[in-house]
């Protein structure tokens, strides 16, 4: 211990010269857009306020926390990096590893349940909607696009489009022809996938980046094409009164051959909610069961080698043209169940539902849980909706910061922080092992150094 | 006719913004490769900047004249844009340099996310309009009673974008900094190894990637005399566009890119739909990359084993 103290010496004069630069800085990055707010006044003129009080207390925060930084949390790390790495994984880890997908599972299945046991039915509605539906929305789109992304390795950066064509298709043919949504859910699936095949033509010899660029502005475009062309999808104002999806043809409505009515319950908004969440927890499960045997077909096993070398897949006599093909539509066949049933879910939709934001988001999930994991995808939506939802749920921090304090707000901004820190601190994501689809005896995981990406 | 002649002087104006822009990704791409997703908002900061610089000018300081104002402002923003796209580098993109490759990206993404939602939460979200700054016009040609006017911010612009040019090219060919810079392009470690200092060489390209968009930035205020906190994202990417049309790496080539990019945007827009105009640079962008991936200006990119 008094060996790796001296090692360790803080280096105060170091420390307090860090904090101080940092000071600084942060007060020249902050000065003129936190120190100063522009407001529109009466005669709609611009003017000028000042915020000394906030500007220097951020400032002051930040200069702590590099203090912090150097005689608190620096010498931690260090002294974690001493220590010896582990070699063998413990007993309990394995175990653990066995049950924690069924665990999952299981739990998500009588979250519901548990939701209305500990609240009752008033307040579950909000619980197991934006909780249990909206992650798990995410969850389903994290792990279509990694059938892209982490399986094939093709960066796409404009996955909310298909997901909006799912979305548009059931809402238009719903509203127009009729039709259920058993019908339609199919039939937007295979439409979505048909335009992730169309828009998948040309990009085939684009590769990293650039084709992130391209399959952005497809998003972009089939976005605006959205916005504007009013005639048929009415444009901003969206689409509203969409049909919502019935229990096998009882619809959820208050009628004497509503849900409730015919099963002999009291009427409740509820029961429709719980119908949706276990819809989507279907399709969710249904998408990652999917992805999971079709790892072990020939197609899934050609995803991969395209991921770790096109050339070389070439040379082995892999279609590239096919397999690129089928990782495209088979991503957004997914996203256009998702945008089925979110269109039932709300009712409505409209073009600020798709916007590059939601495709950077779950582009940001899949890669935060780390690529090509399934689990890791499934806690980076937990994670990152879920933490977004919470924010609306701090009602506490208005005592502290005044009641003009609005925590939604800081949603976003915390989200692109997150995502920031995440990627400094865990580049490879949260899971960083990854599961071999062949192997010898008995499968190792893989560790994802080794693993090449984002490279297709 | 007429109508095509000042489109051409709109297309330029607009084009001359777009290619400051551009020049940032580029540069950046080129040194260290990767897309600065993040780029459009480092412009859309430098506009509140200039926003904010020019209201302390003009209403707390009663600096009358525009001139001397739209220096300093320009100064200002140019100051505090390379502080933040220098402190950006060392926190979200340093860490991640020889990782893998999507990792920078991510981490652009997420800064670009941060950086306009803390626009909107430190200015909040609605449009921010100044009184014009800039006034009156030189009447060209007039035929029909249709004048093709060319207004002085437009000039302004031109005479702005032109000489930042010269001294940008002068920077980047003949001194020390831009030899480093071309050095580090080609081999980062070799370059390291005949001494070129290579993380000072790429946070003082962020710096000029920033300031080239901070002029981008008060020029766009200028021009438009309104500024949101979500006016990053679009020219962004169609400044990205201009870049790869141009053939990322290459420095005229974002310029000349820039320039088409405006042209083409502006020519849309008076002959066949403005509600789609973004289209048409979106379109241009998955054209250039579809058939001519490495741009007008660019080196092939060869595929080696």
């Amino acid at each position: 211990m008094t060996e790796g103290a001296a090692n360790q010496r803080i280096d105060t004069v170091a420390a307090l010269r860090d904090a101080a630069i940092t000071t600084l800085l942060a007060f020249g990055l902050f000065l003129p857009l936190i120190g100063f707010h522009t407001v529109t006044n009466i005669r709609n003129e611009l003017e000028l306020d000042t915020r000394w009080p906030l500007l220097f207390s951020i400032v002051a925060v930040v200069g702590v926390a590099r203090l912090a930084y150097s005689f608190l949390l620096a010498p931690w790390l260090e002294r974690i990096k001493l220590r010896p790495m582990a070699t063998t994984t413990p007993a309990w880890r394995a175990t653990f590893g066995k049950w924690f997908v069924p665990f999952c599972i299981g739990f998500v299945i009588v979250y519901p349940a548990i939701i209305i046991a500990a609240t009752g039915f008033g307040g579950a509605l909000k619980w197991v909607d934006n909780f249990g539906i909206q992650i798990l929305i995410y969850v389903m789109l994290g792990w279509g696009l990694n059938i892209v992304v982490g399986l094939a390795g093709l960066l796409d950066l404009g996955y909310v489009a298909f997901y909006a064509v799912g979305a548009y298709a059931y809402a238009l043919l719903a509203k127009e022809f009729g039709f259920s949504f058993w019908i339609l859910l199919p039939l937007a699936g295979v439409m979505s996938s048909f335009w992730g095949i169309l828009l998948g033509f040309p990009v085939l010899r684009l590769r990293g980046d650039y084709l992130a660029i391209v399959t952005l502005a497809f998003g972009e475009i089939i976005r605006i094409v959205l916005v504007n062309w009013v005639d048929v999808t009415n444009g901003y104002a969206g689409i509203s009164g969409i049909p919502r999806p019935s229990f096998f043809g009882i619809p959820f409505n208050a009628n004497d051959d509503g849900f409730a009515a015919t099963f002999g319950l009291e009427f409740s908004p509820i029961y429709r909610t719980i119908f949706l969440y276990y819809l989507i927890l279907a399709l969710a499960l249904l998408t990652a069961f999917v992805t999971v045997r079709l790892r072990r077909l020939p197609v899934g096993r050609a995803w991969e080698a395209l991921r770790e070398d096109e050339i070389a897949c070439r040379s082995l006599g892999i279609n590239t043209t096919h397999t690129k093909l089928t990782a495209f539509g088979m991503g957004a066949m997914f996203a256009g169940f998702a945008g089925s049933f979110f269109a039932a879910r709300q009712g409505f939709i409209s073009p600020e539902s798709f916007t590059f934001l939601e495709s950077a988001t779950i582009l940001a999930i899949v890669v935060l849980g780390g690529m090509g994991s399934q689990i890791g995808v499934a806690i980076a939506a937990i994670a990152m909706i879920g933490g977004t939802e919470i924010m609306r749920e701090l009602d506490f921090l208005k005592q502290i910061f005044g009641e003009s304090f609005d925590p939604t707000q800081y949603r976003m901004l915390l989200f692109g922080f997150a995502m920031v820190i995440i990627m400094v601190l865990r580049p490879r994501g949260l899971i960083s092992t990854r599961a071999p689809s062949v192997f010898l005896k008995e499968p190792k995981p893989v560790p994802v150094d080794l693993v090449k990406q984002g490279h297709g | 006719m007429e109508v095509f002649l000042q489109q051409l002087i709109n297309g330029i104006t607009l084009g001359s913004i777009y290619g400051l822009i551009a020049i940032g990704y580029t540069m950046v791409f080129g040194i260290i490769g990767m897309v600065n997703f993040a780029h459009g908002d480092v412009f859309m900061v430098a506009a509140f900047v200039a926003l904010v610089a020019f209201l302390i000018l003009t209403t707390w300081l009663g600096i009358s004249s525009i001139a001397v104002a739209l220096f300093i402002v320009l100064i200002v923003a140019m100051l505090f844009t390379s502080l933040v796209n220098w402190i950006i580098e060392r926190l979200a993109y340093r860490p991640l340099r020889g990782s893998f490759r999507l990792a920078p990206l991510i981490s652009a993404i997420g800064m670009s996310i941060f950086l306009s939602n803390f626009v909107q939460v430190s200015q909040g979200p609605r449009n921010k309009a100044i009184p014009p700054m800039v006034q009156g016009d030189f009447v060209l040609v007039t035929h029909n009673d249709y004048a093709v006017t060319l207004s002085f911010k437009q000039l302004i612009i031109w005479g702005v974008t032109a000489v930042l040019l010269v001294c940008f090219w002068y920077l980047v060919a003949k001194t020390r900094l831009g030899r480093a810079q071309r050095a580090c392009e080609q081999d980062q470690r070799m370059a390291a190894l005949v001494g070129v200092n290579v993380d000072q060489t790429i946070s003082l390209t962020f710096v000029i990637a920033a300031a080239l968009a901070a002029v981008a930035g008060t020029m766009y205020l200028m021009y438009y005399g309104v500024v949101s906190f979500s006016d990053g994202f679009v020219p962004g990417v169609k400044a990205f566009t201009a870049a790869v049309l141009g053939g990322i790496g290459s420095l005229p080539g974002a310029v000349i890119g820039g320039l088409l990019i405006g042209l083409i945007e502006t020519m849309w827009s008076a002959y066949f739909s403005i509600d789609y105009k973004d289209v048409a640079a979106f379109s241009v962008l998955a054209i250039t990359l579809i058939f001519l991936p490495q741009g007008l200006f660019g080196r092939p990119d060869v595929e080696k084993v």
